[in-house]
């Protein structure tokens, strides 16, 4: 591989970047939870980069763990919003304020 | 000399999308960005050498997650526009602030830590012996094997935890039939 490894790592610095801004601009819940997904994959890259880079295995295995609890979050996620439309017919996250006071 | 080809296409495919993930006004368009985007780095997976999560990638993460994304965004209604007004002055100033930050903080680390020369490599092929799956399988089922029981543990919780947020109430529904009542 003729590739440097360090780009592999500041391409998944940059998507977690633009994942982070993500989260803290909008206020959409469901593009909310899309952009910590992009956190979630740049820190993958960066594991699997680590992987390729230390010659072993561990950094996929990690990766692998990292996507089965990514699939649970985004279940328990998803029905959160779900069951928040119910309750305020909005999507907003700035709508959700029911524990504030 | 392909992997850098691969890598160069990817890589500004990958960000692109990324933005274009934060920056879409509706969420169908966000999550079809955000498919593209996943597509890019399960190529950058085998670029890697990882064959197994380059499957993975696609199979769990563009199929069955972003499957559930679309399903709760048609569920909910695709034209749910949520209001651009920030409540708090200057929010997403600082919020870009903060985003050139952490971008200039990796960036210093990363160049402290492997630094943007080109270092020598591992031989990778020596790791991935007999296949990626079959090495991984064994550093997974041997190494690994209590935290992986673990996550079955842990599934069967989230399934229980989604049925339990997801299911509607005796009381909640009469309460949205007289709302939809008045309305």
């Amino acid at each position: 591989m003729r590739t440097p490894i360090s780009f592999f790592l500041l391409l998944s610095g940059m998507l977690f970047t633009v994942g982070t801004v993500g989260v803290l601009i909008r206020k959409n819940a469901l593009i909310i939870f899309m952009s910590i997904e992009l956190q979630l994959n740049a820190v993958n890259l960066a594991l699997v980069t680590f992987s390729r880079q230390n010659g072993n295995l561990t950094g996929q295995v990690l990766t692998f763990f990292s996507m089965v609890v990514a699939a649970a979050e985004v279940v328990v996620g998803l029905a959160i919003i779900v069951s928040l439309y119910r309750k305020r017919r909005s999507i907003d996250v700035d709508d959700a304020r029911m524990l504030r006071w | 000399m392909a992997d850098t080809v691969v890598f160069w296409i990817a890589a500004p495919i990958s960000v692109a999308s990324a933005i274009a993930v934060v920056l879409a006004r509706r969420a169908v368009h966000a999550a079809l960005f955000l498919i593209a985007n996943l597509f890019t780095l399960a190529v950058l997976f085998l670029v890697l050498g990882s064959e197994f999560l380059f499957v993975v990638q696609i199979i769990v993460y563009a199929g069955a997650i972003m499957v559930l994304f679309l399903f709760v965004i048609m569920l909910l209604g695709v034209d749910q526009e949520v209001s651009l007004r920030e409540q708090l002055q200057g929010q997403r100033l600082v919020a870009a602030l903060l985003g050139l930050g952490l971008l200039a903080e990796v960036v210093v680390a990363v160049r402290l830590g492997v630094g943007l020369h080109r270092t020598p490599l591992p031989d990778f092929a020596a790791v991935n012996k007999g296949g990626n799956v079959q090495a991984l399988a064994h550093v997974l089922f041997n190494q690994y094997f209590l935290p992986f029981e673990v996550t079955s543990v842990l599934l069967i919780v989230a399934a229980i935890g989604a049925m339990l947020h997801g299911r509607r109430r005796m009381d909640e529904e009469e309460t949205i039939d007289r709302e939809q009542a008045v309305l």
